[in-house]
């Protein structure tokens, strides 16, 4: 009985939590006009194959140079940019942290953590004044560079080789292995679980900014895929109504990939967060 | 192969902890010596200086007639064994064993050749390709016994790398390891807190108490002539029995008994008797001491009485075959009394 219970908890959960994407991907197969009268729909309209096209083909934006391909090239760009880079230097840090005895470290360890105190929304005038006197607007570097360091990431990776049995070390030291030797060697593939839990959750947030590529960007071959939904209901201009359709098809492509990214790691991301493997 | 030279090693950790104090052990090519004392007396911390893998505080260690305090772990050219194995997780059994061999930058053919020869010497073939996560306790032992043979080291040092292992699992693999440094010949340090592995694997024994040298000798040297009270109590189980003893002329007093004692001179006035258990015996017609019983073992062949005789706990190993009379009088073998300082524990040398 109480196996049922579970169940149906858990079927509740998922329509609760499926039920706008069915809804959002049902809509965008409707037309504009369709949609513009009676609102969000559950039902398949047809309309499928022509929304998706030309979404993704047409050129479009305000200046009609961008299609939905380019800006699901940029996300792509921005959320790996970022996860990659966000691990990268995370992992050396802690590194750094963890297996150097440097003065201070324990001083450089805590300043890197209080940075969770300050995130983007905090800090975007001075991250902006710094990227616009380097000459960094409008262009990939600036998109993600100042994403980058990370508290978060070094934390998890600092707990992480704090983890490994300090044998492991001294093994590698009598094997001949020199510092950049054992975290090539030892380290990183040790890391793996722990990488993989970190990529999907960094893609992700990478994947979903939206408040610093506004800022970051003006030219619209940098636009990315959330702000390009955004961008199609901007054309409220006269009489004509927005292309929610095409709106609705963009909020769909945009989701995929953060799923997809999930589905494939989901079993490293588990054990990553889980369990060790020493 | 080499030799290996510990003279005046220091090891002081923050906090004024002193670990080891001024160590002098000379060892051979080709020697197996185990340090071995009861935890927390310094014996890693030795064997880690020797390794590369804790500084020393003042000495100097040599191996091969050349002083490494200054040299790199890998450079010190030996290999050790961990009480964890401390195996690479991700790497196969295979790989495990090349890798100190490819960083130094073996040529392929020969690291395979070495490893190949390594894993038929420990029973490892099937094994191969698996990662340590799927082997058992012995055979991580034995993979990284491997991981140590491959490189063909001047020395092996060994930290308690059976204490991980099942009693039976322990007496066979302490087996294979006398075999296969006899047949590699490879100078070993071998680091234990248990004497019965340190008796059966040493050439000599290296008895530490406390960071100090109590007593340098082979097993039956050590057994037999303890230097000390401490390593009297410490080697051979069970424990010798040590007995407060007041001797006046021929005469041992203790509690309100004696034991006479002819052909043998003894040191006189306060001293600490020591008797092995074995070496006490059922005493006939009334001669002998008063011996009270708490509890028996029986171990088999043997049983393990362990009594009183005036206040005195003491313990007595006798055959399983014979009967106990109802009232126990022991008596005892003069040339087999050691004979301890009650001052400094120090052995006395009549
Ligand atoms: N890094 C350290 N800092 C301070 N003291 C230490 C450190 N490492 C060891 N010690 C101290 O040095 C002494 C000797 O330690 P060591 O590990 O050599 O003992 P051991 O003989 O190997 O014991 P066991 O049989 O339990 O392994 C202990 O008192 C220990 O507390
Ligand atoms: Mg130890």
């Amino acid at each position: 009985m109480k196996k049922y219970i579970d169940h149906l908890i858990l079927i509740i959960g998922v329509v609760f939590m499926m039920g706008p994407v069915v809804v959002a991907f049902m809509t965008s197969t409707h037309d504009a006009a369709e949609i513009h009268m009676q609102g969000l729909m559950t039902t398949w309209g047809g309309h499928f194959a022509e929304t998706y096209d030309e979404v993704l083909f047409e050129k479009g934006g305000f200046t009609g140079q961008v299609t939905g391909l380019a800006m699901l090239k940029n996300s792509f760009i921005l959320g790996i940019g970022f996860a990659v880079g966000k691990i990268v230097l995370s992992m050396l840090a802690a590194y750094g942290i963890v297996y150097f005895r440097f003065r201070m470290g324990v001083v450089f360890f805590w300043m890197i953590f209080t940075t969770l105190l300050l995130p983007l929304e905090v800090r975007i005038l001075p991250s902006y004044m710094v990227m616009s006197k380097l000459h960094l607007i409008d262009t990939y570097s600036g998109l993600i560079v100042p994403l980058l360091a990370s508290a978060t990431g070094t934390f998890y990776f600092r707990q992480f080789f704090k983890s490994v049995p300090d044998e492991l070390l001294e093994a590698a030291r009598i094997d001949g292995a020199g510092p950049f030797k054992f975290f090539i060697d030892i380290l990183v593939p040790l890391s793996r679980n722990m990488v993989a839990a970190i990529f999907v959750i960094m893609f992700v947030y990478g994947w979903n900014q939206y408040l610093w590529p506004m800022l970051m960007t003006t030219d619209e071959s940098f636009f990315t895929l959330v702000r390009g939904i955004k961008q199609i209901l901007l054309v409220w201009v006269g009489s004509q109504i927005p292309d929610y359709n095409q709106a609705f098809a963009l909020a769909v492509l945009a989701m995929l990939p953060p799923i997809l990214v999930v589905i494939i790691f989901q079993s490293w991301f588990i054990k990553g967060l889980t369990e060790s493997d020493k | 192969m080499a030799n290996i030279q510990i003279a005046n090693v220091s090891k002081t950790y923050a906090g004024d902890i002193h670990a080891v104090k001024s160590v002098n052990i000379d060892i051979a090519d080709g020697e197996f010596i185990v340090l071995v004392g009861p935890s927390g007396c310094g014996k890693s911390t030795l064997l880690r200086m020797i390794a590369g893998l804790e500084t020393i505080t003042s000495g100097t260690a040599s191996i091969g007639g050349k002083i490494v305090n200054k040299v790199e772990p890998a450079e010190r050219d030996i290999a050790m064994v961990f009480q964890n194995y401390a195996l690479y997780p991700h790497m196969s059994v295979y790989a495990n064993m090349a890798y100190g061999l490819k960083n130094r930058g073996t040529p392929k053919a020969e690291i395979d050749a070495r490893v190949k020869e390594a894993v038929r010497m420990l029973e490892l073939e099937p094994y191969l390709d698996r990662k340590p996560r799927a082997l058992s306790g012995g055979q991580r032992q034995r993979v990284a016994m491997g991981r140590a043979i491959v490189r063909k080291p001047a020395a092996f040092l060994f930290d308690e790398p059976l204490s991980n292992l099942d009693a039976k699992l322990r007496v066979s693999m302490r087996g294979e390891i006398k075999q296969l440094q006899k047949r590699l010949g490879t100078t070993s340090l071998y680091v234990t807190h248990d004497q019965l592995e340190a008796m059966t694997l040493a050439d000599r024994l290296v008895v530490l108490n406390r960071g100090e040298v109590e007593q340098i000798g082979t097993p039956l040297d050590v057994y037999h002539n303890p230097a000390s009270t401490f390593v009297a109590g410490f080697i051979g189980s069970p424990a010798m029995n040590l007995v407060n003893v007041e001797i006046t002329g021929q005469t041992i007093a203790f509690g309100d008994q004696t034991i006479s004692v002819e052909n043998r001179t003894l040191p006189q006035g306060k001293s600490t008797l020591g008797i092995r258990p074995e070496d006490l015996r059922l005493a006939q017609d009334g001669s002998g001491f008063a011996f009270h019983v708490d509890y028996i073992e029986e171990l088999g062949a043997q049983r393990l009485v362990h009594g009183h005789a005036s206040g005195t706990p003491l313990t007595v190993t006798l055959s399983s075959e014979v009967a106990l009379p109802e009232d126990i009088r022991l008596s005892v073998l003069a040339e087999k009394l050691h004979f301890f300082s009650a001052e400094t524990g120090k052995r006395i040398t009549a």
